[in-house]
């Protein structure tokens, strides 16, 4: 992808600084605001909505720790202008102990939905059916999948997978079982695929395409022959030589897969297609200004990183619905320089950080 | 720098990911090592089948023949490795460098090794015990007292999750090939160096490529191994024996905690026995599964404790190219300092006594890597925390115990030294079930007879023996 221009870059960062004005004096203004904001504003120094003038001064917020999310009520996260909406809660983690939740009205729909706009159609067509095979349950990306799909203008056929489950598994060391409950979701891939219901774009975890392009090809077919031309792909963290390794053995050059990083607390940062010109390098950029991610200095997170270089992934999220001023997510990655289609810093190489890395459970589904 | 790619049924393939395997002592990268993703090996797993067809054609005897000049090109030739070559001394000296143990002992290990591919023919004569080795070709056969009987594989390949400790459990894998059967190898991230030369050395012997792959990786290889190789065998810690006991597929190999038996009857001429209990303890840094890690008697302890402390205590890290360094380093972070911590606290303990302290401090902290210094404990009861505690160093504990607990109180043993002439403890000796290899007299815990079987025979965990019935001709 070709360099934003300077010009590219300073309007998307004007946008951004106005974005940020907008959303804190929402979430901080009494009469709109977030409880658990208008609560914890009690306790700062400064006033928010005067002193916060652009992103870099979400750096008076500090970080935000992500167990404030645990527990009830979840309404304390609900500003007071949508608190008569329909409310949607999406949780992540909850294998062990209280989830943490996130409260949602549309912002699914609008993430995935700007999202869609980076599908290329040739391989994602509109009208065309879609499989998730994915988490279900409590988790956003099954209500947000179903939502890309129909806003393409397809159908989404879905299959049951409990990933707390497959956590519980891995901990226990019951990797039969893990296999066994695989081969149950990839059952259930398989007779979708096989029903004639034309599906041809797929979301899904890297180690399900492995396992589904696996037994497609023990049964003689492909991802290719089975009607898919593109999969949006996510969930787990992916490499590049996963996904070289997938490109070049599984699919080919007629499917298209679009990899993509986030979680239920940020949007859906995208990636261009990895190319073997690039080395399969995957490089994500945040839908800007709604969510942003930075590559921050493993020991100051004030500071960012030189470009290629290696630091923390700090994100914020800044919507009507939700304020997340600059949480520290669980991964590490390189700083990558702002592109004509994305005039912003992206991050590349995103993996578990590496003081993390040995006690997650990572690649679970 | 060399690069060692992953071997893809012999073709290199060069991964995204690289890892560099760096010197213990200076830090400076050794290799740049391709890192498989898990999607390899279970696409590369369609041709496991045809890793045994290849080898099939070549008759065993050949197979054995082609073995013996593995082995001295193994130990002698320079040989290709990844985009270079190696020299028999540079591999010494790489295996040394990632490894931190001394090169006099890798290259001990190198001759272990040559040894037993030198020998295969008996080793597979004994292993079997006497089978036409033409049975496991063919699946059948007729005994000479015209029983027919069948041997049936059961694996076309055996995956290998290897360590980084102790490159001595090579020889355990060596016969596999020579058995008609596969390797899929993940080497130990510290030790990519044998499964490599070993597999270039078979390769230019004869073996085709087709018959070898390796995997290096992290977790989710070794785990990829053993999901989709059909027989396995996987190296690792009392969690990992643990987690596999009684898969069929998997064949986990732990600690040992292999000890020597002191019987009543010999126990007041313990001094005869000093040199071969420091032996046990020493040889090889004590990181080997074989190496004794317990010295139980029911009297004399404390002297035993004593004189034992009085040989190791002294012993001190020297570099790795000494001929006469006797410690190997520990090179990952803070695994010497958690170890000697977890001694610490056995210490605290009442009921044992730490008989090396008065000779310096146990942990050598380096700046890269650190050592950690014979260690003998002195323990007054079988209960106590410490009596069977095994580390990689040499550490034993000494243990008082009187005769008639000590089968019951020892727990599962690897290698057993009983010296002793008490038919009654011989004959309980015999019988008992947690102990694997059993020598009865003053042998070194250390001192292996290849012609025997290592914690259970890799004859049967690959073959089965069934009962099988014919009438008119059979393919050949």
């Amino acid at each position: 992808m070709s360099a934003a221009t300077p010009d590219q870059v300073r309007k998307a960062r004007e946008q951004l600084d106005a974005h940020v004005r907008e959303t804190v004096e929402w979430h901080f203004n009494p009469d709109t605001g977030t409880p658990f904001w208008l609560e914890r504003a009690k306790t700062y120094k400064f006033d928010p909505r005067k002193d916060v003038k652009g992103f870099d001064d979400l750096k008076l917020f500090g970080l935000f720790e992500d167990e404030w999310l645990r527990g009830g009520p979840v309404r304390r996260w609900v500003p007071k202008a949508l608190q008569n909406k329909p409310i949607y809660v999406f949780e992540t983690g909850g294998t062990t102990g209280i989830p943490k939740s996130r409260v949602v009205v549309d912002d699914f729909r609008i993430d995935y939905e700007m999202f869609s706009d980076t599908l290329p159609e040739k391989y994602f067509p509109k009208g065309a059916n879609w499989l998730m095979l994915g988490p279900s349950g409590p988790r956003r990306l099954r209500l947000a999948v179903e939502h890309l799909a129909q806003k393409r203008g397809g159908i989404c056929f879905c299959v049951d997978l409990d990933p707390r489950w497959v956590v519980k598994l891995i901990k226990k060391g019951w990797m039969e079982h893990l296999k066994a409950y695989q081969e149950h979701i990839i059952d259930q891939a398989m007779t979708v695929l096989s029903a004639g219901h034309e599906v041809k774009c797929m979301f899904t975890t890297p180690k399900l395409v492995d396992a589904l392009a696996q037994r497609l090809e023990k049964e003689g077919s492909s991802i290719a022959k089975a009607g898919i031309t593109g999969i949006f792909c996510g969930g787990t963290e992916m490499t590049s030589q996963w996904i070289r390794f997938t490109i070049e053995e599984y699919l080919g050059s007629d499917v298209y897969i679009a990899p993509t990083y986030g979680n239920t607390l940020m949007g859906l940062a995208a990636a261009e297609m990895p190319t073997a010109a690039d080395e399969y390098k995957i490089a994500y950029y945040a839908p800007q200004p709604r969510a942003v991610a930075q590559v921050v200095e493993f020991d100051n997170y004030d500071k960012l990183v030189d470009y290629g270089k290696t630091g923390r992934v700090l994100l914020t999220t800044l919507t009507k619905e939700f304020f997340v001023p600059r949480f520290a997510e669980r991964d590490e990655g390189e700083r990558e320089k702002p592109t004509t289609k994305y005039p912003w810093d992206g991050v590349s190489g995103v993996r578990p950080y590496h003081e993390f890395a040995a006690s997650t459970t990572v690649g679970v589904y | 720098m060399i690069h060692i790619p992953v071997l893809r049924w012999g073709e290199p393939y060069k991964s995204l990911d690289i890892d560099k395997v760096v010197h213990f002592a200076t830090g400076e990268p050794v290799a740049e090592v391709s890192r498989a993703n898990a999607g390899l090996i279970q696409r590369d797993m369609r041709h496991a089948q045809r890793a045994r067809d290849v080898l099939r054609e070549i008759p065993i005897a050949d197979l054995l023949q082609m073995m013996k000049k593995a082995g001295e090109l193994y130990s002698g030739a320079e040989l290709p490795l990844g985009d270079g070559t190696q020299t028999p001394d540079q591999f010494a000296r790489m295996q040394s460098a990632t490894t931190g143990l001394p090169e006099h002992m890798c290259r001990f290990n190198m001759k272990k090794n040559h040894f037993v591919l030198s020998q295969m023919d008996k080793i597979l004569d004994s292993l079997t015990r006497g089978l036409d080795l033409n049975i496991l070709s063919r699946g059948y056969g007729v005994e000479a007292r015209g029983v027919p009987i069948s041997y049936q594989a059961q694996s076309p390949v055996l995956g290998m999750v290897l360590p980084s400790n102790s490159p001595g459990v090579h020889t355990l894998w060596l016969p596999i090939v020579a058995m008609q059967i596969g390797l899929v190898l993940k080497p130990g991230p510290q030790e990519p160096w044998t499964p490599y030369r070993m597999a270039q050395a078979f390769v230019q012997a004869g073996i085709p490529k087709q018959a070898v792959a390796i995997y290096p990786g992290l977790g989710e290889v070794g785990a990829a191994v053993l999901a989709n190789c059909p027989r396995s065998l996987i190296f690792g810690g009392t969690a990992t024996v643990e987690q596999y006991k009684g898969n069929p597929r998997v064949q986990a190999h732990g600690p040992g905690f292999s000890k020597i038996l002191l019987g009543d009857d010999v126990v007041d001429d313990w001094r005869k026995y000093l040199d071969l209990m420091v032996d046990s303890v020493l040889v090889n840094s004590g990181r080997g599964c074989i190496n004794c890690s317990g010295i139980w008697a029911s009297r004399h302890t404390k002297e035993i404790a004593e004189a034992l402390a009085e040989r190791m205590g002294p012993v001190t890290p020297l570099p790795p190219e000494d001929p006469t360094a006797a410690l190997a380093a520990f090179t990952v972070p803070g695994q010497a300092e958690g170890v000697s911590a977890d001694i610490d606290k056995d210490l605290k303990t009442p009921g044992v006594t730490d008989m090396t302290a008065k000779y310096g401090a146990r942990l050598v902290k380096g700046e890269r890597y650190d050592y950690l210094r014979p260690t003998v404990l002195l323990c007054d009861s079988p209960e106590h925390p410490a009596a069977k505690k095994e580390y990689m160093f040499p550490f034993t504990t000494v243990v008082q115990c009187p005769q008639e607990k000590m089968l019951e109180a020892i727990g599962p043993t690897l290698v057993c030294t009983a010296i002793t002439q008490d038919k009654k403890l011989q004959r309980a000796l015999l019988d008992a079930v947690h102990i694997d290899r059993l020598n009865l007299g003053p042998i070194p815990t250390i001192q292996l007879n290849w012609l025997q079987p290592h914690e259970g025979s890799i004859v049967d965990f690959l073959f089965r023996a069934r009962a099988f019935q014919f009438e008119g001709s059979l393919p050949a």
